[in-house]
């Protein structure tokens, strides 16, 4: 852990030197979709009253939990594409550090604390967010609910981490962002219960690991917890950290340890 | 800069005088590819050693597993009496990498980029400051300290390579091609700052194409193609062994060439035709010019020097283009 800790300097001084290009992207983007859809949509929404939505939850509490997960996924796995592909092939920040006592396994590690610790930012600032919106039910609910986006973050940060050090060129992000991200976005219940989509798509949903994210997130922050479902979105969560993390750390040792 | 920066640390200093280097049948391959196909090295304290080699003769990757980042695939090899094997990381705290391309991180500055590479061999945030800045005096960048990494010209960020590859004041210090694609002038500052840390005792190995680098900077090289040693020994006696002492060059018109190589035969050890001149590899270059004069050669014109390690070299690993 030392040696991973050791890298902490490292991404507090990038941080320090990036974090303004991000504001718009981590702070006021999810911002304006909470705008946007929560209320300017959201008061038509419940106008229509026909709402498939559960019983007493305005769609502003629907979609607030539901962007949490959604937004955070975003960042989560923006991080880790071209800045680990980068960090491989343009910078060869990676090389640099292993040149030193650092092995793959706490480079890796460093880097994905950094990107657990952006998710974790943009959380926190969300769900106070949120709360000013009336619709955190609970301060241990919105605590839980920052650490249940951190998941979700790492529940995609660590198979992308495992893609984007694979990859030859940085041609295979557009498919990523395009027929990976958007629809998941789209589709991951934040916006609509996935009821509302054919069956097919909608068992699609279930796999994705947002919208485990997206569940567990409303529940928590909506006080409507259910033990066995949450703790199952939280497990599924973790499934997915772990399998993506030792993917990642076999694609960094592969073409790290020979700088291919 | 201060002794205390490029000054073994305690834990080397209990090193037995052992060699800091050895390799014995070192091979490198990847897939079916051998870029290394045994090799024997050693290199002692304080000695800076030298691999030579046109493009893809194996130095690199010999560099990357002496470095302990590249596993080794066949022979041994012990770093300052360790093997890189099992004590990768220990290994790694002591030595001092420079990269044949520059991996500085653009995004913070001149000096953090020092600073923070300290803080991986976990050294503490003061004692990454105070070197920082020794170091920062030393390769002459102390008014760039808070500036852009992208501002410094190509010879600034190799200085500063260097500098971030002492920043833990290592036992070895590794320097892979350190000034390809440098121009005249800081090539000379770069060879000046190396040649003053090899006086003050660094060990330092380097990899590099050019001869003058070679014979300024190293006390014993090994030339390496096609993954071996073919040559080992120093500058001077590769000289002595490889080349005559002298080289006369003679400058002819177009196509006179072959002939007057055959007229020319007897007056030196060696004659080689190039596209542009012929060259006599004697020991009396003078006499040779004046023996080519009296049998009424009148060449456009004779240049008589001495022979230097790219003689050598191209004798030894050919004049064909490696790509």
């Amino acid at each position: 852990m030392d040696l991973v800790l050791r890298q902490f300097d490292y991404w507090a001084t990038t941080y320090r030197r990036t974090w303004r290009g991000s504001v718009v992207s981590t702070f006021v983007m999810p911002l304006f979709y909470l705008l946007g859809m929560g209320v300017g949509l959201g008061t038509f929404v419940d106008e229509q009253s026909s709402s498939e939505l559960p019983d007493g939850v305005t769609y502003l509490e629907f979609i607030g939990p539901g962007l949490l997960a959604t937004m955070v996924m975003m960042t989560a796995i923006f991080e880790s594409t071209y800045p680990v592909y980068g960090n491989i092939k343009w910078t060869k920040v990676y090389d640099s550090m292993l040149a030193t006592p650092l092995g793959v396994v706490h480079v890796l590690n460093g880097h994905l604390l950094y990107v657990a610790f952006r998710a974790a930012s943009m959380s926190v600032v969300f769900v106070v967010v949120l709360a000013a919106f009336g619709v955190v039910d609970s301060v241990q609910g919105g605590i839980f609910a920052v650490l249940a986006a951190v998941v979700v973050g790492m529940a995609y940060a660590t198979p992308v981490f495992a893609y984007s050090a694979r990859m030859k060129s940085d041609n295979g992000f557009a498919p990523l962002f395009r027929l990976g991200i958007l629809p998941m976005f789209l589709f991951s219940g934040a916006f609509f219960p996935v009821q509302n989509l054919p069956d097919a798509i909608q068992w699609l949903a279930y796999l994705t690991p947002v919208w485990h994210g997206v569940e567990l997130c409303r529940n928590l922050l909506l006080g409507t917890v259910e033990w066995g479902a949450d703790l199952a979105h939280l497990g599924y969560l973790a499934a997915w950290i772990v399998v993506g993390w030792l993917l990642a750390r076999r694609s960094f040792g592969e073409r790290l340890a020979e700088g291919a | 800069m201060s002794e205390s920066a490029t000054e073994p640390t305690g834990e080397a200093a209990a090193e037995p005088d052992g060699p800091m280097i050895v390799a014995r049948g070192l091979r490198k391959s990847y897939g079916g590819l051998e870029a290394v196909c045994g090799i024997d090295v050693s290199v002692e304290k304080g000695e800076s050693f030298g691999f030579l080699g046109p493009n893809g003769a194996g130095k690199s990757s010999t560099m990357r597993m002496v470095a302990a980042v590249s596993p080794v695939s066949a022979g041994e090899l012990r770093i300052l009496g360790m093997d890189p094997a099992t004590h990768g990381p220990q290994i790694r705290g002591r030595l001092g990498v420079c990269p044949q391309l520059d991996t500085l991180d653009m995004e913070i500055s001149v000096r953090e980029n020092l600073t923070v590479y300290g803080r991986y061999f976990g050294l503490s945030r003061e004692e990454c400051r105070r070197r920082a800045d020794e170091l920062l005096s030393f390769v002459q960048l102390t008014e760039k300290a808070n500036g852009e990494v992208d501002e410094l010209s190509g010879g600034m960020k190799r200085r500063l390579s260097i500098a971030r590859s002492l920043i833990n004041s290592p036992d070895i210090l590794l320097l892979d091609e350190p000034t390809t694609g440098l121009d005249p002038q800081a090539r000379h500052l770069v060879w000046e700052r190396l040649f003053r840390l090899k006086q003050q005792g660094v060990t330092i190995v380097l990899t590099t194409h050019y001869m003058d680098e070679a014979e300024q900077l190293c006390d014993r090289l090994v030339v390496m193609d096609k993954g071996l040693i073919v040559a080992e020994g120093s500058p001077t006696d590769l000289i002595q062994e490889h080349s005559t002492r002298e080289v006369t060059e003679l400058r002819l018109g177009v196509g006179d060439h072959e002939a007057v190589a055959a007229e020319v035969k007897d007056l030196a050890d060696r004659v080689e035709v190039l596209p542009d001149r012929v060259l006599l590899y004697t020991d009396d270059g003078e006499q040779a010019a004046v023996a080519v004069n009296e049998r009424g050669l009148r060449p456009a014109s004779v240049l008589v020097r001495r022979a230097t390690l790219e003689d050598v070299f191209l004798r030894l690993t050919g004049r064909t283009l490696i790509d």
